[in-house]
């Protein structure tokens, strides 16, 4: 039913140009500022302000959720940010550019030469553009020759990344196109919630053959067939089970296994003491439900599976990815054209951002900075010794918590609100000699600061983003920012100038450089041209030279390790790093909701989008608290506590309870967050902890 | 180790993940490498070949022996005797299961008579059935169900004799036994209850009524004995099972038991799941934990296609208990849950119940069970999803949300329509109803036909 009116009708149902609109005005094609889905829209600047509407591209399909259609409100907000911030005797007062720049500068300086370069730390963001990813990451390494940079992205699909490097040698979240995903006839969505976290990817999937896992029953999970709800934290088990029950029963592509990968045998003993009765005890899920899940995905012509940060923000979230990439590969998926596994990125260039060098641990080209190879590509591009790139640093919660950095410069992250044990990191933060954020909006994190430089937003800048399946696309500008406003790049320009590195802040110039830098490398971007991207309607990496077509799927012939074959790899459950007990009993998940985005620093201030704080709970459990519908409750754990009003549901487990995490203050719902960590990815455990509930 | 099936290998994973540096010496009397017991019944069905029944290989510094049988245990001297080796220990364990009973019935000693324990039990059947068109299976517990299930999906004709008022009386009440025998006559298989079997001639099982139940071969399930002769033979207490204190030790502190063969507190369960739970005791306490065992809440579940069947604590209720209950015999369902405190006491559920995983894990955690009781029948509670927001226009209320990506309310809709918006697309370009997702743009359709009917003052346009 849903797909009969998907594409041909997503044009029509594209409300027509707004009343007040003057033809001639300046007019921009370019994508959303929000999530990886990247919907398309142009930009108008009308009399009234900036005109927002839907534009026909395959990831959309002309469609914007309310986050979409208001993400202009914010380019004229009174809160918006238009002269540097400096803190003089406790509190922030306004300074021009050259003050701030200096006293950056001049702190960085005394900093490094008192504790030693790693002293000063970059935090970048998954919603930067390719550009600024990369200039960050080269400006850290060269500019500071620092190795202490990592990004908030850590905190987003590291895990699903290090499981697909693991089994195919290279990660693209999605390693084919999203249409694909409308053509499948079984899709298995592993902690996901598209319905509020991008909406218009429902326009992708089909009720009828939808299975959806997650603990609570989210408006993705009701527009399923089947809705397994795992307690928090078994997800791994469940997977193991499915591939169980798939061997059991016969339903193992042996011809693939045989052809296309490796280790099966290891993982089949490993999954063996994974019998269902067993997986049904652990996680809740029904024995007939599992056997239906695998049943379906075996019996479709084309079926994928996916995951995202419901299975991945785990400290062992790497081994659950896995599981469910091992029960791809076990049913013959990755690599068929059609069908597959893959990741659902989350920020708007998660995935981008991701491969270009702002991670610890990583080089431009999805390279890795202890690979000599790789140093000494990249250190010809960039001009210096391969010797003076420094090492990999600390991943993102490490780096937040580590007492050896003095100095942190933040952009495009608010990790005040973001980061786990949330109270911990923002005492962190409020202590290190300089503080420096890049934001156009006086975040939480910004608040803190020492120094505060305003930037561009997405409507007033160029740059290249990758969106969730891998393809290159055009972020284009509209207007020129605010007078005192300066675009990231400008700002790392700026920086590196003082700093005795001069490099380019023109967006085009820095894809260029960032192209031979990537040459070579698994995301390879040396083929990719604005030219293209405009022609092409984006190109999907790698496209190693010009006449390269781009690949929008991956692995048809070879995997991307050395001898083309998929690596199985067992795996095997284990209980959450904190499982409820006497003195905090229940589950704690956190996660999103469809108004809000990320931390919040932004629609949090959009008036035009509803959206409170809230502790969802089970009316049994609100029952046994004394808790009513919309009062006040508050959630403890063992890092701190957190007040909201309750939002009675049977739509959750009565076991657990949901927070947002978009909140600042009383209701921060990181306060209450785990940050043990993932051993590969080094994620942090945001989807489960132990919590005791009490009315407030 | 002395035993490497589920318990014994199970021991030495948890001894070598608590201590890389303790030194573990496994001895299996079975000469295949280890296997997972707990498919044999699908291995019997035909599902899986063997090779898909090996279990994780030991871990790296285990030294695990397969067709070594200990013969003897010295206490005094601390070594256990194989044929030709004496191994010494600090700390000894044994994981020696159980064996089948076999029933003292004149003929039980023929050829085509097989136990159904090991993989070679399960070979020798296997070979049997080939060919053969019927099969007996003497004892209709869990095991009993799950090998005439293998045998009949192998195209058998089965027919299961049991002593009992009904199959598996242990777990069930006479209601659930009596779903289950339907259940099973769906597939093929034959019940008959409470008449005691007298003797095989190797073409039929006579029964005490005279009645000859046809088959080419006899299969026995009428239970497990632990497997206590090491234990006995070393002077160890042993009563049903060799008998353990919470630690896992038996009368002699240097030598532990686990799984079948171990009695706990005058329990000998026959379980995976127990003897999992007994083995991390017993591994942490050889490292120096602390670790208790306190016993298991055990949950029986069938593993046979197309019978699923859930079974835990006790079926019996006291006149105190509040006992709720479905059934639907004709689609072979039914459920039955033995509620005290708020707390399961006991359930069993047969068929297609939506909350089974939930019933199993209030029971296992001795949970209070949800105020809406149906919700442990039907699955989440009945009806208390919003209405579908296109049922009917006229009845939905202004505040409903028919678009959500974009929270657009019933009366934004008709507001639209009031301030002029005559088609789909102008409504939709007033409010952004369907731009998101999509999947309201049936509901914002038959509103924008119902505004049309119900305002007859307004013209139409096309």
């Amino acid at each position: 039913m849903r797909r009969d009116f998907q594409p041909g009708n997503s044009r029509e149902a594209a409300p027509k140009r707004p009343l007040g609109t003057v033809v001639g005005m300046p007019a921009a094609d370019t994508h959303c500022p929000y999530c990886a889905l990247q919907c398309a829209m142009t930009l108008r600047a009308g009399m009234t302000g900036v005109e927002v509407e839907g534009r026909e591209f395959p990831t959309n399909r002309g469609g914007l959720c309310q986050k979409g259609w208001t993400a202009a409100d914010l380019l004229r907000h009174p809160d918006r940010l238009t002269q540097p911030l400096v803190r003089d005797g406790g509190a922030l007062r306004p300074a021009t550019w050259p003050e701030a720049l200096d006293r950056v500068v001049d702190g960085i300086r005394a900093i490094q030469d008192r504790h030693g370069r790693d002293a000063v730390a970059v935090f970048g963001g998954g919603g930067l553009t390719n550009q600024k990813a990369y200039a960050l990451g080269r400006f850290a390494r060269v500019a500071l020759r620092t190795r202490t940079i990592d990004y908030n992205g850590r905190f987003c699909m590291s895990s699903a990344a290090a499981a697909g490097n693991r089994a195919f040698g290279l990660d693209r979240g999605l390693p084919f196109p999203v249409a694909d995903i409308a053509a499948a006839d079984a899709v298995l969505l592993v902690g996901a919630n598209p319905a509020e976290t991008m909406p218009p990817f429902v326009r992708h999937l089909d009720g009828a053959g939808l299975i959806v896992v997650d603990p609570r029953r989210t408006a993705t999970a009701r527009m399923a067939s089947l809705h397994l709800q795992p307690t928090p934290g078994t997800d791994l088990a469940l997977g193991n089970g499915l591939l169980h029950i798939a061997i059991t029963e016969g339903l193992v592509d042996k011809a693939y296994v045989d052809a296309r990968t490796t280790g099966f045998d290891a993982v089949r003993a490993a999954v063996s003491d994974w019998w269902p009765a067993r997986v049904e005890r652990l996680t809740g899920v029904p024995v007939a439900d599992l056997h239906a899940t695998v049943e379906r995905l075996a019996g479709a012509r084309r079926a994928v599976v996916l995951t995202a940060r419901g299975a991945e923000q785990h400290a062992k979230g790497t081994d659950t990815v896995t599981a469910f990439v091992n029960l791809a590969l076990a049913l013959g998926l990755p690599g068929r054209p059609g069908s597959g596994y893959g990741c659902l990125t989350g920020q708007g260039n998660g995935q981008g951002g991701r491969e270009h060098g702002q991670k610890a641990d990583q080089l431009p080209g999805y390279r890795r900075i202890d690979d000599p190879a790789a140093r000494a590509h990249v250190a010809a591009v960039w001009g210096v010794d391969p010797a003076d790139i420094p090492g990999p640093g600390p991943s993102a919660y490490e780096l937040l918590s580590s007492d050896e950095v003095r100095a942190l410069l933040v952009f495009g992250s608010n990790p005040a609100v973001s980061a786990p044990r949330a109270a911990r990191v923002e005492r962190w933060l409020r202590g290190r000699d300089l503080l420096v954020v890049a934001d156009f909006v006086l975040s939480e994190t910004a608040a803190l600061a020492d120094v505060v430089l305003p930037t561009a937003q997405w409507a007033e800048e160029d740059g290249t983003l990758t969106n969730l399946e891998g393809r290159v696309i055009r972020r284009r500008r509209l207007a020129a920012p605010p007078p005192g406003v300066r675009t990231d790049l400008e700002v790392l320009a700026d920086l590196s100038a003082r700093l005795g590195v001069p490099t380019s802040a023109e967006p085009r110039v820095v894809f260029d450089e960032l192209r031979r830098a990537s040459a070579g490398g698994a995301a390879d971007y040396a083929g990719i041209t604005y030219d293209r991207i405009d022609a092409e309607g984006g190109v999907f990496w790698p496209c190693p030279d010009a006449a390269h077509p781009g690949t929008p799927r991956m692995f048809l012939d070879r995997f991307a390790t050395p001898d083309g074959r998929a690596r199985f790899v067992p795996v095997t459950h284990r209980p959450a790093a904190e499982e409820p007990d006497a003195d905090f009993p229940l589950y704690l998940t956190t996660g999103r909701v469809l108004t809000q985005y990320q931390s919040g620093a932004q629609t949090r201030r959009v008036a035009a989008l509803p959206g409170e704080p809230f502790v969802e709970l089970h009316p049994d459990l609100a029952a046994r608290l004394g808790v009513a519908d919309g009062g006040p409750v508050t959630v403890a754990t063992r890092r701190g506590s957190a007040t909201a009003p309750a939002r009675l549901s049977d739509a959750i487990r009565a076991d657990t309870v949901f927070m947002p995490f978009h909140y600042a203050g009383a209701a921060r719902a990181n306060t209450l967050t785990n940050p043990a960590l993932d051993p590969v990815s080094r994620m942090p455990e945001f989807k489960v902890c132990a919590a005791r509930v009490t009315a407030a | 180790m002395v035993g490497y099936g589920m318990a014994g290998a199970r021991a030495v994973a948890e001894l070598r993940a608590r201590d890389a540096d303790v030194k573990v010496t496994a001895l299996g009397a079975e000469p295949h490498r280890p296997y997972n017991r707990i498919l044999l019944s699908a291995l019997l069905a035909g599902k899986v070949d063997e090779d898909d029944l090996a279990i994780a290989a030991a871990p790296a510094g285990a030294d695990v022996r397969l067709g070594e049988a200990v013969v003897a245990v010295d206490a005094g001297r601390r070594v256990v005797r194989t044929g030709a080796e004496e191994h010494e220990y600090d700390a000894l364990v044994l994981a020696t299961g159980s064996a089948p009973v076999v029933p003292p019935l004149p003929g039980i000693a023929r050829s085509n008579v097989y136990a159904f324990r090991t993989l070679d039990d399960c070979r020798r059947m296997l070979a049997a059935a080939t060919g053969a068109g019927r099969a007996v299976v003497l004892g209709g517990g869990l095991l009993g169900i799950e090998a005439a299930r293998g045998l009949a999906g192998r195209g058998l004709t089965v027919d299961v004799v049991h002593i009992g008022r009904h199959l598996m009386d242990r777990q069930l009440d006479d209601d659930g036994g009596r779903v289950l025998t339907r259940t099973l006559a769906g597939l093929g298989i034959r019940t008959h209850v409470g008449v005691p079997a007298e003797a095989w001639t190797g073409a039929a099982l006579r029964l005490a009524d005279g009645t000859e139940i046809p088959g080419d071969l006899l299969v026995l399930a009428c239970g497990v004995r632990p497997d206590t002769r090491l234990a006995a033979g070393a002077g160890l207490t042993v009563d049903r099972g060799i008998v353990v204190d919470d630690a896992m030790r038996t009368s002699d502190p240097h030598v532990y038991a686990i799984g079948d063969c171990a009695e706990h507190r005058g329990t000998v369960h026959g379980l995976v799941a127990p003897a999992w739970d007994q083995a991390a005791v017993a591994a942490d306490r050889i490292t120096g934990g602390a670790a208790a065992y306190r016993g298991s809440r055990v949950v029986t579940r069938l593993k046979a296609s197309g019978v699923d069947l859930a079974a835990m604590g006790s079926p019996t209720a006291d006149p105190d208990a509040e006992v709720v209950s479905f059934a639907d015999p004709a689609r072979g369902t039914y459920a039955r849950l033995v509620i005290r405190d708020n707390r399961l006491t006991g359930a069993v559920l047969l068929g297609d119940n939506p909350a089974v995983g939930h019933v199993v894990q209030l029971f296992d955690r001795d949970a209070d069970v949800p105020a809406d009781r149906r919700t442990l029948l039907l699955g989440r509670a009945h009806g208390a999803d919003p209405p579908a927001v296109a049922a009917s226009p006229a009845l939905m209320p202004d505040a409903a949300v028919v678009c959500r990506c974009n929270t657009v309310r019933k009366a934004a809709i008709t507001a639209a329509w009031r301030a002029g918006g005559r088609t789909v697309g102008e409504v939709v370009a007033a409010t952004r109803a369907t731009t998101g997702c999509g999947s309201c743009r049936e509901a914002v359709c038959g509103l924008v036909d119902w505004l049309s009917t119900v305002d007859p003052s307004t013209e139409v346009a096309a």
